[in-house]
């Protein structure tokens, strides 16, 4: 990281027709980093990835990628970026190498070059055997690490990946994860799209979570996790003034809260000392919390806690924006 | 320039790949070739044999179908991610376009080659000379690009390759509803105006006589004005539906 940012957008919005589908976003991506961009379905991540890539032109803001302006010099960013995504950009009718070598020539590598780099991919990938094969004879996440490396066949230095492990099994993700993390020790830099919070921390330097549009929070995965403690303490209470009694004493950190089923999930490290310490404070009379249970932290708790008191309030103040 | 030599290096390969969809933009126009003047042909009075009468109209519903075909292709491509892809490292829609046209132009070359062959073998007897087969040839090819780039705006317009897939039956039609199959004054009296107006007509008229090496009079020249009518506008509006659908 040399403190040049690869990527920086400053207020990008995006509507189609009524639907705002981003409000305002700002990033900021050092070169040579891997910056991902955390959040669930629909909350903008492909818009942000499209506009970056001069796919989709934003209706008001303005973005840099690699040095030059997103809708005044596309051609210049896009001879520095490339973009693989959710749904595998290859040809099944070719072979593997075949698509490389296609790839290569439209990023302006010559015939014999272009053979040169398919070929190093391929091993690199660990898909040698397969070159000669046609890609729809693929399994699903060899078809991902084909469409990886049909993306670094014209060596750009800002690559997107859109959700690059959606739909694969675990030892399909944890392959990808390996090829993805040995980018970025080649002074790349790398963006990607990702509904998993597991995801972004195996592989991110810094992580921007997105909702409703709109950044609710960035910083290293170290940073995030300090805001969502990993775990969750939930309660289930004894009746609705032990609700109240405990809420007030569990404040902000209540990260969940039903009052109508009297349950109630408190941000909690998980480790036995705290989930003890904080079954004391909270209920120090011992007759308010009828039984409780620990839960790793899901996606669900990171948004919750980051994103305000409840999803109610959220979706009203995403509707102003 | 060389982007466009690498599109239509794999439009190539993904034709010759998808041996069902070949065979059938092969055979399918020797079966209906066959199938006319085998089995409809014996009832069919045109004043000349009835092979010889119509073959040139064959040739042209085949290039039609083969071209229509386009449509397809082309809207395979834009409905998945490879479209982004190529846009991604800076390919035009032009470059993309033309590698499909190019294949286009190759099948269709080659099953006007195969049908040629099959109609000299039940008893086509062409009388051309060379600038008579090189001019029926040149038609065939303006033809073929005319509904090739039409196919290609179709193709981009709609939303899935099976809705595009409806530009062959309004190309199929067209000739039958020409002088292809039967002579325009064994119609009904309300379509032959339609019949005689539209491009299949002069095309069909112009190759049998440049083919057979009877006067054609215009009939090129129309023909080819057509062409290029259709050309120009199936290029514009193959431009604004790219640009409509990657907006």
């Amino acid at each position: 990281m040399t403190g040049e940012l690869a990527i920086q957008a400053d207020g990008l919005e995006k509507s189609y027709g009524e639907v705002t589908v981003l409000s305002g976003v700002h990033l900021a991506v050092p070169a040579g980093s891997v910056f991902a961009l955390l959040g669930p379905n629909g909350a903008g991540k492909t818009t942000i990835v499209r506009i970056l890539a001069t796919l989709t032109r934003a209706d008001a803001g303005r973005a840099r990628v690699a040095g030059h302006d997103v809708g005044r010099d596309r051609g210049k960013v896009r001879r520095s970026i490339s973009l693989a995504g959710q749904f595998a950009a290859v040809d099944g009718l070719q072979t593997g190498a075949e698509n490389l070598r296609m790839m290569g020539r439209l990023a302006g590598l010559s015939a014999a070059a272009s053979r040169r780099r398919a070929d190093d991919l391929l091993a690199q990938f660990g898909l040698s055997g397969a070159g000669g094969r046609r890609a729809s004879t693929y399994s699903g996440g060899m078809r991902r690490r084909l469409d990886l490396a049909a993306s670094l066949a014209g060596s750009p230095s800002v690559i997107f990946l859109d959700e690059p492990t959606t739909g694969l099994d675990l030892p399909g993700r944890q392959a990808l994860w390996q090829v993805i993390g040995g980018l970025a020790g080649r002074g790349v830099t790398v963006f990607l799209t990702t509904q998993y919070l597991e995801e972004a921390d195996r592989l991110a330097d810094l992580v921007a979570v997105i909702d409703g549009g709109r950044v609710v929070a960035e910083g290293t995965p170290a940073d995030l996790k300090r805001l969502v403690a990993g775990s969750r303490l939930d309660l289930v209470l004894a009746g609705a003034a032990a609700f109240a009694e405990v809420a007030r004493r569990a404040g902000r950190r209540a990260v969940t809260a039903d009052p109508d089923g009297l349950t109630m999930g408190i941000a909690t490290d998980g480790t036995a000392p705290q989930v003890r310490a904080l079954l004391d404070e909270l209920d120090p009379g011992r007759s308010a919390i009828r039984s409780f249970s620990v839960h790793t932290a899901t996606l669900d708790d990171v948004f919750l806690a980051l994103t305000g008191p409840g999803p109610v309030a959220n979706d009203q103040e995403t509707a102003h924006a | 320039m060389p982007d466009v030599l690498t599109m239509t290096a794999r439009c190539f390969r993904l034709t010759t790949r998808q041996v069902d969809a070949l065979l059938t933009s092969l055979l399918l126009p020797v079966l209906l070739m066959l199938l006319f003047v085998c089995l409809f042909g014996g009832a069919i009075h045109t004043g000349t044999r009835y092979v010889t009468y119509v073959v040139p109209g064959v040739l042209l519903l085949c290039a039609g179908y083969g071209a229509a075909v386009t449509a397809v292709s082309v809207s395979q491509d834009m409905s998945s991610g490879i479209i982004d892809r190529f846009r991604s490292l800076d390919v035009t829609g032009a470059a993309i376009l033309s590698g499909h046209i190019a294949a286009s132009i190759a099948r269709n070359a080659a099953s006007t080659v195969l049908v040629f062959g099959v109609a000299c073998l039940i008893g086509f007897r062409p009388h051309a000379g060379p600038a008579g087969f090189l001019a029926a040839a040149g038609l065939l090819l303006a033809y073929v690009l005319a509904v090739s780039w039409l196919a290609a705006a179709f193709g981009l317009a709609v939303k899935t390759p099976e809705a595009a897939n409806g530009f062959m039956f309004g190309v199929a039609f067209l000739p039958y509803a020409s002088s292809a199959f039967v002579p325009i004054a064994t119609m009904p009296a309300w379509i032959r105006g339609f019949s005689r107006d539209q491009p299949v007509t002069p095309a069909t008229e112009a190759i049998r006589g440049l083919l057979l090496g009877t006067p054609a009079g215009a009939k090129p020249w129309i023909a080819l004005a057509w062409c290029g009518g259709i050309l120009a506008a199936g290029v514009l509006l193959s431009g604004v539906a790219f640009r409509r659908r990657t907006a």
